[in-house]
């Protein structure tokens, strides 16, 4: 895949008059996102009358904050012009290290340990992109693969102590407080924060959409490439360790192929949210919302009591109908 | 330049392209060579069969990568294709089975161009247009067909089945060289195929220079339909039944390709190199059961083997790029 910038094929001739609503829209791309989830709340609501309340918001919330944490190391990515595949095997290993030595570790150490071997994972991922330039796709897959065999082996060395999701992780995550307000809100939302302002603010945030935009006017720059691909890929696996935590937090079991239904998710939620696959151009505040439209579509199709095949192809159909519309509308490719 | 033109030149240069392929090659047939010595009983015609569909889903992968393109939907057509052939064959008649072949290639052809399409006129990125399809031509394949079942009458599975003529030519082999001798060999010598490699080296200096670019990136995904609709018969055939949810072909078929010489960002390498690769990805996971490595180890030694690859075909490339 090359960039398409300047693709081939002609300008369309109706770019005039919706010009400025093109702009707006690429400045703002959380609008008609926000517009789409409403409406999906809404239909939710028009199915099963009465079921739109506090209770449904905070389970909403609990079960999309894996996935969003899932898209933020996706989206860190995804804005240099890659892809983290090894994302769901990442997070499945750190909550299933979490599970299994918080009993001999204790909680603390046990978290540290599972986050410490993700940040190794992103260590390798960032030395292939970075330094030797493996195809980033290419280069996840091979990881995800040895850390995911990594787990097949521990599991099997690790049957002594059996996988019990520490304590804190299970009321992080898992539980509410005040009333309705589920805890994990409290983690996500100034991990949010500092992923939101970090990207807008922070030289790094900068470098990262410079690195995606022109590799070669970032080099020229004096921008060391490598070092922005590494730190990348260490923090894309660093926040997928914290969203596999989650993962089990809300789950309160801890598997070794936890994560994994959450790997084209994740890949999904920043598409949906706007951020361009080739790089350079997105943000992390349309990956939230991207991961609350496919939280809230799950939900919608299971009340909806929707069977499995076409529970699949209406969430393929929304995928591409987002980016299709997002395309169309933006005239970017 | 002028050097190139001598018949010394052009031989050092198809050498130097091919270098990768024929390593691959005497890498299979020193591997090849070692599981005789090490398992006498696993034969070429074993490896034939379990290869055979990563084969074909390597080849999918290679024609639409090599057009600049990445179709993530490869696993789902396959199980698309694998369930419709295993239902309809079912206690099927030879006629009515051989309609269902024929029918089952053309409906890969029919929804390759149908991810080809949505390429072409959303405009939407290739992994993005072709993760949506994933999920959707699963959902198709799980309609089809709810749980693993269906069949095939024994002549399709004996298809696959043994040697060809002697018995150390297996079929599978045989079957494999014609499928990819049929469709991809005329098609890569045709304008077409000129067309695919012109638009995934650089697609704007392809359009300035005539080529439909939106005919051929179309042309590319029916063709990657049709390798995947062949694959999914070869699941049909060598399992015997149908299965709904075929998981790994898509990655695994990228990691052949990849392995097999095939540029990612388009343009480079060929249908050889990633069939080659597919069989050396199959033997090394036979090998590793023969060698009594713990079943635990091998995934994780084959991702190993994978990344280490890969790192040293990047750096081998850094290293040409600097110099």
């Amino acid at each position: 895949m090359s960039a398409e910038h300047g693709s081939a094929g002609p300008v369309s001739t109706g770019w005039l008059s919706i010009g400025p609503w093109r702009n707006r829209l690429r400045d703002q791309p959380a609008i008609p996102l926000l517009v789409l989830l409403a409406v999906l709340v809404a239909l939710l609501q028009l199915v099963q009358p009465g079921i739109v309340k506090a209770d449904w918001v905070a389970t909403t919330i609990k079960f999309a904050t894996p996935l969003a944490i899932l898209a933020a190391s996706q989206t860190l990515v995804m804005l240099t012009g890659g892809i983290d595949l090894s994302v769901a095997s990442v997070a499945s290993m750190s909550a299933y290290i979490a599970a299994t030595q918080s009993s001999s570790q204790g909680d603390a150490m046990a978290i540290l340990l599972a986050l410490l071997a993700a940040a190794a994972v992103g260590l390798m991922n960032g030395v292939g992109v970075g330094l030797f330039r493996v195809q980033p796709l290419i280069m996840t897959i091979g990881i995800g693969l040895v850390v995911t065999g990594f787990l097949t082996v521990y599991q099997v060395l690790a049957v002594a102590s059996a996988a019990s999701v520490p304590e804190v992780i299970g009321g992080l995550f898992g539980g509410t407080s005040l009333g309705a307000i589920p805890n994990s809100l409290f983690v996500f939302a100034p991990l949010a924060v500092i992923i939101l302002l970090g990207l807008r603010r922070a030289g790094y945030g900068r470098l990262l959409y410079a690195v995606g935009d022109n590799q070669v006017a970032a080099r020229l720059a004096g921008v060391r490439i490598w070092q922005v691909l590494l730190v990348a890929y260490v923090l894309s696996s660093l926040l997928a360790g914290v969203a596999g935590l989650a993962l089990s937090g809300v789950a309160r079991s801890a598997t070794i192929a936890l994560a994994e239904p959450y790997l084209l998710p994740s890949v999904a939620a920043v598409v949906i949210g706007g951020t361009s696959i080739f790089g350079g151009r997105g943000g992390y505040t349309g990956s939230i919302i991207g991961a609350l439209i496919l939280t809230v579509l799950v939900s919608l199709l299971t009340v909806l009591e929707a069977p499995q095949p076409v529970r699949q192809m209406i969430y393929g159909a929304i995928i591409l109908g987002v980016a299709a519309a997002y395309t169309r509308l933006t005239g970017e490719s | 330049m002028i050097a190139s033109e001598t018949l010394a030149g052009r031989l050092g240069g198809s050498l130097r392209r091919g270098g990768w392929t024929l390593a691959l090659y005497v890498i299979l047939a020193g591997l090849i060579a070692f599981t005789s010595v090490l398992q006498p009983r696993y034969g070429l015609d074993t490896l034939a069969i379990a290869a055979l569909p990563l084969a074909l889903a390597a080849a999918a992968q290679a024609v639409v990568v090599i057009s600049g393109g990445i179709d993530l939907s490869v696993g789902s057509m396959m199980a698309l294709t694998n369930v419709t052939a295993a239902v309809l064959m079912k206690d099927a008649g030879t006629e009515t089975a051989v309609a269902v072949i024929v029918g089952v290639l053309l409906l890969g052809l029919a929804i390759g161009a149908l991810n080809g399409l949505l390429v072409v006129t959303t405009r939407v990125p290739d992994i993005v247009v072709t993760l949506a399809m994933l999920y959707i031509w699963g959902g198709v394949a799980l309609l089809v067909l709810g749980s693993p079942g269906g069949g095939a009458p024994g002549w399709v599975k004996d298809l696959v089945k043994g040697g060809f003529v002697v018995d150390a030519l297996p079929r599978a082999l045989v079957l494999l060289l014609v499928i990819i001798g049929s469709v991809w060999l005329p098609v890569r010598r045709s304008q077409l195929g000129l067309s695919l490699y012109a638009i995934g080296s650089d697609r704007l200096a392809a359009f300035r220079s005539g080529v439909a670019v939106e005919r051929t990136k179309l042309a590319s995904y029916a063709l990657c339909g049709l390798f995947s609709a062949a694959g999914g018969l070869a699941l049909t055939a060598t399992t015997g039944i149908g299965t709904p949810t075929v998981g790994a072909y898509t990655l695994a078929g990228v990691a052949a390709i990849v392995l097999g010489g095939v540029s990612l960002a388009g343009g480079r390498g060929g249908i050889l190199g990633p069939i080659g690769a597919a069989y050396v990805l199959t033997i090394i996971r036979a090998d590793l059961v023969f060698l009594g490595v713990d079943p635990n180890y091998s995934t994780m030694i084959q991702g190993g083997i994978m990344v280490l690859v890969v790192m040293l075909a990047a750096f081998l490339t850094l290293r040409r790029v600097r110099r």
